[in-house]
């Protein structure tokens, strides 16, 4: 066990620098450079001043060399200045930006995993009934609908037809709600359509069959005996959920205007904003490789019988 | 459903009462009338026209993009799990490097690179999406060329290409069949997505994604922009879904 994590912790290393790199090589075939005297509207500066200026952002040097700064410099979280936001650091838009998705994101996993296990357990218990088909429906349409035809559809709703909660915004609780909401169902679906699977599993094996012979009764039988057993490849879904989460928030932060890293990174794609793009990237990309390792192991800790 | 959604895409020329470039500068924003059943949009373009020119799309790249997957992930896949060694080990790392980058962020970086345009979602959906079909290619290979019909495939003097693609590969289908039903929502799913934040089709086309992106902006004074396109997008994914579920319960009885 503490091998397995040993190494899958160093794995993160390659993976991210893997990601670094694919990130900076799609940023460098972009095409037009900053200083590119050819170009269409190019800087009317000389040659020398052209090379004074390279010099100056080190973009003379060898492609590995800058890659080698820019890694270097990343690892302490120097992610340079936003093209945008011209009088502002990446590091700083994403240190406001990144708690208030975080605190979204957490929001909506924990909506979605209460309600997804909620309505997978109902499901299973009344299976081929009423019931059942009310929660795999609710479970498919989460799954198969993008979350921003959904977003449209809550604001209107729940904003312009019964204004209940404002159409966008952070600054009230009222206001977290429709976003929090739009961006769990996704993941609500995966874990109620999982949790419906293993339940099932679970319900027909022996030691239920026991636990029922015993003479208890359904409630303690499905919460003590099934629901403790279901849960634990229920926990594989998690990886996925953070992805679903994380790439979800771009359209849920857009639309309902949240000052949030994913709106940031909508925006930044729009404005062309390399430097903003790459500490987006990278900032997802290491969340959730470590968020796929941490469910990995704690996997690994729940499940005795998993041995690596 | 399906087959309606294909049959609207195919003969949108026919069925659209518009162009889907054709403006009307004294109706613009109009919600539905009899003129306009969905009414018109900022530029006083028919909305109903526009999103059936927008399932053309939808379908080209929710099919086309699953060609490019398979052509790059089955060949990649089975030659991976056939020879296995050295190959394999470097096959399997770029895949599972691959695999943990967000799928949506990577399609979204690779489309910032090339531009946006059809071709180009064409080729990131693509590149980003023949890892999942290549890394069940390789596990049904790497179970099916032990088997006894591979074998007397071989000992009847076939080569290892021909045991690979006339009696191995075949075999392994029923889940690649299954893995590639389930690929079309997410295709027509991430090309929605791209030309909502705006890389994904270049404007006039129309396209559902950008129709939500755009009208999401006007939704309070004029909701039909964004509400059907939305409901186009819904039912689509919907009925891709089921149909995914369809073929997998059909091929594959085990898993019910």
């Amino acid at each position: 066990m503490l091998i397995y994590a040993t190494r899958r912790i160093l794995w993160l290393v390659p993976t991210l620098l893997a990601m670094a790199l694919v990130t900076f090589l799609v940023m460098h075939a972009t095409p037009g450079s900053p200083l590119d005297p050819i170009a269409e509207g190019a800087n009317p500066l000389t040659p020398e001043a052209q090379r004074n200026l390279a010099a100056r952002y080190g973009l003379d040097r060898p492609l590995w060399e800058q890659f080698a700064i820019f890694v270097g410099k990343a690892v302490q979280g120097d992610f340079g200045t936003s093209f945008v936001y011209r009088s502002r650091t990446v590091a700083e838009i994403i240190g406001e930006a990144l708690p208030v998705s975080l605190m979204l994101g957490a929001m909506a996993m924990a909506v979605a995993v209460a309600g997804g296990l909620a309505l997978g357990v109902v499901a299973a218990v009344h299976q081929n009934r009423t019931w059942d088909y009310v929660s795999v429906s609710v479970a498919t349409a989460g799954v198969a609908v993008p979350n921003f035809v959904l977003a449209v559809f809550m604001i209107i709703l729940f904003s312009l037809m019964v204004p209940l909660f404002p159409t966008g915004g952070w600054e009230s609780p009222r206001a977290w709600v429709l976003p929090t909401l739009t961006l769990a169902l996704g993941p609500l679906g995966i874990v109620a359509r999982f949790t419906r699977a293993a339940v099932l599993d679970v319900i027909r094996s022996d030691f239920t069959l026991t636990a029922r012979a015993k003479g208890l009764s359904e409630a303690p039988v499905i919460f003590k005996h099934v629901l403790k057993n279901a849960l634990i490849p229920v926990v594989t879904v998690l990886g996925p959920m953070f992805a679903a989460i994380g790439t979800g928030s771009f359209f849920v932060e857009s639309i309902f205007r949240v000052p949030g890293l994913g709106r940031f990174f909508v925006l930044s794609m729009t404005g062309r904003d390399y430097p903003m793009i790459m500490a987006v990237v990278l900032t997802y990309g290491a969340f959730l490789a470590v968020m796929n390792l941490a469910v990995d192991l704690v996997y690994g800790f729940l499940d005795p019988r998993i041995r690596y | 459903m399906v087959i309606a959604l294909c049959v609207v895409a195919i003969f949108a020329n026919v069925l659209a009462p518009y162009a889907y470039t054709k403006t009307n500068f004294g109706r613009l924003n109009e919600g539905p009338s009899r003129d306009y059943p969905l009414g018109t949009d900022q530029l006083g373009r028919d909305v109903l026209s526009r999103i059936i020119y927008g399932a053309r799309i939808s379908m080209l790249v929710g099919l086309g993009a699953q060609v490019i997957i398979v052509l790059l992930g089955v060949p990649i896949g089975a030659l991976s799990g056939y020879l296995g060694g050295r190959t394999d080990l470097a096959l399997t790392r770029i895949v599972d490097v691959m695999y943990a980058f967000p799928r949506l962020l990577f399609v979204i970086l690779v489309m910032s690179m090339l531009g946006a345009g059809l071709a180009n979602i064409f080729i990131a959906i693509g590149v980003t999406g023949w890892v999942g079909i290549a890394r069940q290619t390789r596990a049904q290979v790497l179970a099916l060329k032990e088997k006894e019909f591979a074998d007397a495939a071989r000992a009847l003097g076939a080569g290892g290409g021909r045991v690979l693609a006339r009696h191995i590969v075949p075999n392994a289908l029923t889940p690649i069949v299954v893995a590639v039903t389930f690929g079309i929502p997410e295709a027509i799913f991430t090309e929605a997505a791209l030309s909502f934040i705006g890389v994904g089709i270049n404007p006039p086309t129309p396209s559902w994604g950008q129709m939500v992106g755009e009208g999401q902006q006007y939704l309070r004074s004029y909701w039909h922009l964004c509400v059907f396109p939305s409901i186009a997008i819904a039912v689509t994914m919907l009925s891709f879904t089921f149909l995914g579920d369809g073929v997998r319960d059909a091929l594959d009885p085990k898993l019910q």
